[in-house]
């Protein structure tokens, strides 16, 4: 299973070499404390805002409860319409419907609509060994494609690169992929957007196949939803002759009608707008019975499980499953501002990154078991989640995992975890704590964005987080089981030295 | 074992055994207290719905207009005149009397066209479905005033024609109860943008960089 980015060092390695690069630092903090401001004047616009979180809380449990119930009725709607549904237990899998469902195109490049879940799968990667190229369209995931660089945001993942490094990149780097970037382009933001506008025209114009992910999948109506801004999604949605699109199992709802609490909630919580640019919708092929000709022939859904079922049978990691990925609470972490997207090693940084990764991978690897620890808890994921993750209860549990072991579903099968006690894991989770702690800057931010919604979150938390949730204002190490476990590995490291272990040298999933 | 065996078993163990009917629980499952009719939220007080929608469309850069029926062919004509449009997409069953007295080109969306034919149009005229004042929302459905999804897409310039007060409701859930899921929706709010640079919204990437809404009334 791909899954973290290859080499990749556990959190607090990437994250000191985060902190040291100045450049890296001063962009974040630009561009997470902008869209924070804009997002709370857009959320207070709405009056009902607690109702439609809690709404949108309540549709997506239900679903969860009824997963199999749903995705059956999915497949059903989608299947009446058109569209050709595909399961996908793992990464592999996934990657292999899709590269053969391209191979009898007779294609050799795809255009691809940003989508987290063929970042998560490594698709790109999996298309090219088969000789096929994808061709990214969403202005940043172009920044970054470009660039040979990693993804840092869910949202924007170039949001690591200022206007300047954009323009050296497309500079540089345009012209080996396509239409160069014109004479004198400077760094002003719109010449920017219309350096790629031009360079990607030519590709959508001719493409015939496109790639793409979904916000949501109706499964009353077998309807997809894409949301997005720059009306790549269009192009790539549209234009083509095929359209495939793999899409997580957790991103099914029942209804037509539950659209409209996500609908509110995403382009707010995301991009800090009332509504984004461009959303499209689609049923099957056909669009319905009037809307003959217009968009792909033939579409194929690809349901991608990829460790999701695993998180669901946890009972309190289950409750991820639950995000549409709308980034809005790695721009309030200070943890994520000071970090980076990259220390936390795969597609899925910040918070929601911290609480995904580890459980759709397992915790084995030096760099999960260090994720949990990349937070201070100050709660301030939890205050503006839209669909009201409780991040610190999972980060708590996550973390009781690591260092207690115990039950866990692994690939559909219960297994008995280890505790980490004295492995190369242990000592990148303790190194990620002390990172943190270390950083009274991180601690303080976060509890200054603490709002009064702290009034609706469980006040304790279960197993060795109690203790840890009540001295969540101190910097203080809480108490036992975990502050025995601390005190013993903080006494290990420094009798070993605190340099860079062999744990830093993990790991590429598993 | 198939993939889809495999990961619906997986579901069914992790989750154990369940009442057999969710229809039946989703209803109470989920509570709907937020708002879903034409709501007496603070924004919709304080303005007409009309105004919001035209605030918020030019909020996010929409060139807004007004007119009654017997100003839109005049108005449509000028607007067209001032962008320079020679050659103008037209859906099957726009109105024809629209365009009656603009001096452009119009060009029919035909199956066979491709999308370079579509690139080499100045501008596209449509109708709508619904429009959302609250969020500054155009609802294209496909129908045969609007066309295709394409013919809205390609071109640089498009000139959306809604008709009040009878297609324009006030919040999200309104406009999803109007809308029929089995027909292609595209949902527009204001021109293209990106906010990819440094987390700020800049208009005009891929879909038409000049948006204009004509808010037609007595047609
Ligand atoms: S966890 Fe919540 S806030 Fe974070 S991306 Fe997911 S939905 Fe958004």
């Amino acid at each position: 299973m791909s899954g973290t980015f290859l080499g990749m060092p556990a959190f607090p390695e990437a994250a000191r070499a985060a902190v040291r690069d100045a450049t890296l630092r001063a962009n974040l903090r630009h561009a997470t404390h902008t869209i924070r401001d804009k997002r709370a004047r857009a959320v207070a616009e709405l009056d009902d805002w607690a109702e439609l979180r809690e709404a949108g809380k309540r549709i997506k449990d239900h679903t969860l409860r009824h997963l199999d119930h749903y995705l059956l009725r999915l497949e059903e709607a989608v299947t009446a319409a058109g569209g050709t549904v595909h399961w996908a237990a793992d990464a592999d899998e996934a990657n292999r419907v899709v590269t053969r469902l391209v191979q009898e195109t007779g294609e050799r490049e795809v255009v691809k609509v940003k989508s987290m879940a063929t970042q998560e799968i490594g698709l790109n990667e999996a298309l090219e060994a088969a000789g096929i190229r994808a061709y990214e369209t969403d202005l940043a995931e172009l920044i970054v494609q470009l660039g040979r660089d990693r993804p840092s945001h869910i949202l924007v993942p170039a949001i690591h690169r200022n206007r300047g490094e954009i323009r050296d990149v497309f500079r540089t780097e345009m012209g080996r992929w396509g239409r160069p970037a014109p004479d004198g382009l400077t760094d002003s933001p719109a010449e920017l957007a219309e350096a790629a506008r031009l360079h990607l025209r030519e590709k959508f114009l001719r493409a015939k196949v496109g790639i793409s992910g979904a916000n949501f999948m109706v499964a009353e109506t077998g309807t997809l939803v894409v949301v997005e801004s720059e009306g790549n999604g269009r192009m790539c949605l549209t234009l083509p002759e095929t359209l495939i699109s793999v899409v997580g199992i957790e991103k099914v709802v029942p209804t037509w009608r539950d659209l409209e609490v996500f609908l509110q909630t995403l382009p707010r919580s995301a991009t800090a707008e009332r509504m984004n640019p461009y959303t499209s919708m689609w049923t099957g092929t056909s669009g319905g019975p009037r809307g003959e000709g217009d968009g792909p022939r033939a579409f194929h859904l690809v349901l991608l499980d990829n460790g999701r079922t695993d998180t669901l049978a946890d009972d309190v990691g289950r409750q991820v499953l639950r995000c549409i990925r709308c980034s809005a609470c790695l721009n309030v972490c200070p943890v994520y501002e000071r970090a980076g997207g990259h220390a936390y090693g795969s597609v899925y940084p910040g918070p929601i990154g911290a609480v995904l990764g580890p459980q759709l991978r397992g915790t084995q690897s030096a760099l999960d078991a260090s994720l949990p620890y990349a937070s201070s808890l100050c709660g301030a994921c939890y205050d503006v989640c839209p669909v009201a993750i409780d991040i610190p209860e999972v980060l708590v549990h996550l973390r009781e995992r690591v260092v207690e072991g115990g039950e866990v579903t692994r690939r559909g099968v219960r297994v008995r975890l280890r505790p980490a006690r004295g492995h190369a894991a242990e000592r990148a989770a303790m190194r990620a704590a002390r990172w943190v702690f270390g950083r009274p800057g991180a601690l303080r931010a976060g509890q200054r964005l603490a709002s009064r919604t702290r009034g609706v979150h469980p006040r304790a938390l279960p197993g060795p987080g109690r203790a840890w949730s009540a001295s969540r204002d101190l910097p203080e190490v809480p108490a036992e089981p975990f502050r025995d476990w601390w005190r013993r590995t903080r006494t290990e490291a420094a009798r070993t030295g605190t340099a860079p272990t062999e744990a830093g040298k993990a790991v590429r999933g598993e | 074992m198939s993939d889809r065996d495999v990961v619906l078993g997986r579901i069914g163990r992790a989750l154990g055994p369940r009442p057999r009917d969710p229809d039946v629980t989703y209803e109470d499952a989920v509570a709907r207290a937020y708002r879903r009719g034409p709501g007496d939220g603070a924004r919709e007080r304080d303005s007409g719905v009309l105004d919001l929608l035209a605030e918020n469309l030019a909020d996010y850069r929409a060139v807004v207009h007004r007119a009654d029926g017997d100003g839109l062919a005049d108005l449509l004509a000028r607007l067209l005149a001032a962008r320079g449009a020679r050659r103008v997409l037209v859906p099957p069953g726009l109105p024809p009397t629209w365009l009656a007295e603009a001096a452009v080109e119009q060009v029919p969306d035909r199956a066979a066209d491709t999308a370079y034919d579509l690139d080499r149009v100045d501008s596209v005229v449509t109708g709508c479905a619904v429009a959302i004042a609250g969020t500054g929302t155009l609802v294209l459905d496909g129908s045969p005033d609007q066309g295709r999804r394409r013919v809205t897409l390609v071109p640089d310039h498009h000139v959306c024609v809604v008709r009040v007060p009878d297609q324009v409701v006030a919040s999200v859930p309104e406009a999803l109860g109007r809308l029929d899921p089995r027909r292609p929706l595209t949902w527009i709010s204001g021109p293209s943008a990106t906010s990819d640079i440094e987390l700020d919204r800049v208009e005009g990437v891929h879909g038409p960089r000049t948006l204009e809404v004509v808010l037609v009334s007595g047609v």
